[in-house]
């Protein structure tokens, strides 16, 4: 089969590879109908995220047709048209138990490699690193998805690929990004990249209840995109984010910052990027973490900051002291979407949401080398690419 | 071994630290000469290299000159033979003609002094072993290695003992073994896998058997790797499963040798204890032992270090 395959900082090919088998009797083989490429696939592509090895099949984004169910699998059939979450999941330790797929105890097989890392191993991920699994990703004709009974979700009316391939991530991130504020009426809530995970955290903030949403980003389109969902937008290389935040807010701050950009953030201040940019080159840090420094900054004594951007090690210059001092709850975690499915579903059924505003691009699968240049670049007003094999 | 043994180890030990001193001194002395002589050739690269092997000889040579017991850290030599061989090895099969020639003779060289090395540091360990009460009382030439490890699986207590109590399930999760029978009362027979592709067999009897509370077992007197293990199960707080705490010793055949050689064939026993358990919890609460397409075979130290491309396995 045809498959897009990471090799090597800023190269991904389309490569033929052997097709997926059954390896554990859970499994089930999934014909790939539509695939995406998601900002965080850009961190793999940069070259930021540790353990990757040439060859590694990309994609945590997609959705199909199951051709084949291992023995243990009793939910699908053959001929199921269905969504697959990102996060691998066994759906029986005691994190699935409580909700918390992302960090599933035995979907690791490299659960030691993490520890190293992180000290305890989260969840494996389809097509993100050994680290995180060493699972081939979704960018392909054809792909295994392990825990098969568990996962993912049927889609058994007429509504198009385009509607519900983003329930396997960038939909539910952004709703768990809104959902950890703990929004409250008047809550006023800032949205740190409008990028698709930002567009809908502004949309899943509005549903869950936020007086007013505010979107910071530099891309004229993709503020324009937030804008569509009802958000007040700030172009952080024309305003002094902190200072325009404390002038809407009169003075209070965001009730809760939503971190939408993660580890490659972008700094207005050339020498303060530089900082940054030079101390990841050198990997003396991995993150570039701006965003994130600021949404701590901004955020209301006694507010939330929620982190649904993807960090890969360690930030420096991380301001404790205001986390601290200013009684600020910090929560994050990569999306446990098996949560969020069966309700954002029914949200895209009964027309809360459309999430296919965030497709900016229709691609062949075999176009992907040239689509994650466009995306990465930002060219042609890039905002979501999906990929159909 | 003898105190006569000990000093003879001594002085072998400050002889290789003479032998440090002088080719380290002639390497920093005189680098584009041993270049040319040894193959690596005189080039500025393989000058810098040669200087920095012979202040790595010099550092070599305080240790085993500086102190009054200089035999253990002969094994400081065996790492720098096992550095000079990989590089030379590098060397014969980048080169070709009168260099290659040259460097297969620096290798066989390197090789020969090797072997005393580790002659000289195999002695030191055999020392150790010999010392009343000393670590290695475990067995002839061996050295005990405990290991530790927990995990808590997301079942009953009766249930995850029960898997482990049928102890014809151990190689399911204890990637060394190979088989375990069980030939009655009690007793029961194991075959593992050891470095190199080799099989260890010993008997081994269950010492104490508490329902849903602990499983004990050691090897029949006798037996060609002694260990012994026990696995306690209690009752994880608040609902969440059970707690099972393992420990293990087993008597390192060829002592110090066999642990660093253990180790240069990739084996890290303490993940190796903390994987088993995960395989074991995978097993216990999935059904199976998870695998990967970069992890073929499932959760397994050696794997983690050297992947497979995430890409279906053919």
């Amino acid at each position: 089969m045809k498959a897009i395959c990471w090799m090597g900082r800023n190269t991904v090919e389309v490569q033929e590879v052997p097709d997926p088998r059954i390896l554990n009797a859970r499994d089930a083989i999934v014909r790939v109908t539509s695939t995406a490429i998601c900002g965080s696939d850009l961190h793999l592509y940069d070259g930021y995220i540790p353990t990757m090895k040439k060859g590694d099949i990309l994609g945590h984004e997609f959705m199909g047709e199951v051709v084949e169910v291992g023995p243990e699998v009793k939910t699908l059939r053959v001929g199921d048209r269905v969504v697959v979450p990102f996060p691998i999941a066994c759906g029986n330790c005691g994190a699935c138990e409580h909700g918390l797929y992302s960090v599933c105890e035995n979907s690791n097989p490299n659960a030691g490699l993490a520890e190293k890392f992180m000290g305890h191993s989260p969840s494996g991920i389809f097509g993100y690193s050994h680290m995180l699994g060493g699972y081939p990703g979704g960018q392909a004709e054809y792909a295994r998805v392990p825990f098969a009974d568990v996962g993912p979700i049927k889609i058994e009316d007429g509504l198009p690929d385009e509607k519900v391939l983003f329930l396997s991530d960038i939909l539910p991130t952004g709703w768990m990004g809104a959902e950890m504020c703990d929004i409250k009426p008047g809550d006023v809530i800032a949205v740190w990249g409008a990028g698709p995970v930002g567009q809908f955290a502004v949309a899943s903030a509005f549903l869950l209840g936020a007086e007013r949403v505010i979107a910071i980003d530099r891309f004229p389109y993709r503020l324009r995109n937030a804008e569509r969902a009802g958000a007040e937008t700030l172009d952080y290389e024309e305003v002094d984010v902190f200072d325009a935040l404390r002038e809407m807010t009169a003075g209070r701050g965001p009730d809760a910052c939503i971190d939408a950009v993660g580890m490659e953030a972008h700094h207005p201040t050339p020498a303060v990027h530089a900082y940054d940019r030079v101390k990841q080159a050198t990997r003396m840090e991995t993150e570039r973490p701006h965003a994130l420094r600021e949404a701590i900054m901004s955020c209301r004594n006694g507010g939330t900051v929620s982190v649904i951007g993807v960090y890969g090690g360690f930030v420096d210059k991380f301001p404790m002291g205001s986390l601290m001092n200013r009684s600020l709850t910090l929560r994050a975690g990569q999306c446990h979407v098996q949560r969020y499915l069966e309700p954002l579903l029914g949200r895209i059924r009964n027309g809360d949401i459309d999430p296919s505003f965030v497709i900016s691009h229709r691609m062949a699968l075999e176009d992907a080398p040239r689509g994650y240049r466009m995306f990465r670049d930002k060219e042609n007003e890039c905002n979501k690419i999906v990929l159909v094999p | 071994m003898s105190q006569e043994g000990d000093r003879t180890t001594d002085r072998l030990a400050r002889a290789l630290g003479w032998a440090s001193l002088g080719l380290g001194a002639v390497q920093i002395a005189a680098p584009g000469a041993v270049g040319r002589l040894s193959g690596v050739g005189d080039s500025a690269p393989a000058r810098g290299t040669v200087v920095l092997v012979g202040a790595r000889e010099l550092f070599h040579a305080a240790l085993l000159l500086g102190g009054d017991r200089p035999a253990p850290w002969a094994w400081t030599r065996v790492a720098g033979d096992v550095l000079d061989l990989t590089m030379l090895g590098r060397v014969v099969a980048a080169r070709t003609g009168t260099r290659r020639l040259r460097a297969v003779a620096a290798t066989g060289v390197v090789a020969g002094i090797a072997a005393v090395d580790l002659w000289t540091a195999l002695r030191v360990g055999r020392r150790g072993a010999g010392r009343p009460g000393g670590r290695g009382a475990g067995g002839p030439g061996g050295h005990v290695r405990s290991l530790r490890a927990a995990i808590t699986v997301n079942r009953p207590r009766q249930e995850v003992y029960r898997y482990w109590h049928d102890i014809e399930n151990l190689p399911r999760f204890m990637i060394h073994l190979e088989s375990v029978k069980t030939t009655g009362d009690g007793h029961s027979h194991w075959k593992a896998k050891a470095p190199a592709n080799w099989t260890v067999e010993w008997d081994a009897e269950t010492v104490q058997d508490r329902p849903d509370e602990v499983i004990a077992w050691r090897s029949m007197p006798g037996s060609a790797v002694g260990n012994r293990g026990l696995v306690r199960f209690t009752d994880a707080p608040g609902g969440r499963g059970t707690e099972v705490r393992v420990e293990l010793d087993y008597d390192v055949p060829g002592g110090r040798l066999g642990l660093a050689l253990a180790r240069l064939l990739g084996e890290h026993p303490e993940q190796q204890v903390r994987d088993d358990l995960r395989r074991f919890k995978q097993i216990v609460e999935t059904g199976e032992v998870v695998r990967s397409e970069g992890s073929p075979e499932g959760t397994r130290a050696l794997r983690q270090a050297m992947q497979r491309p995430a890409q279906p396995v053919r």
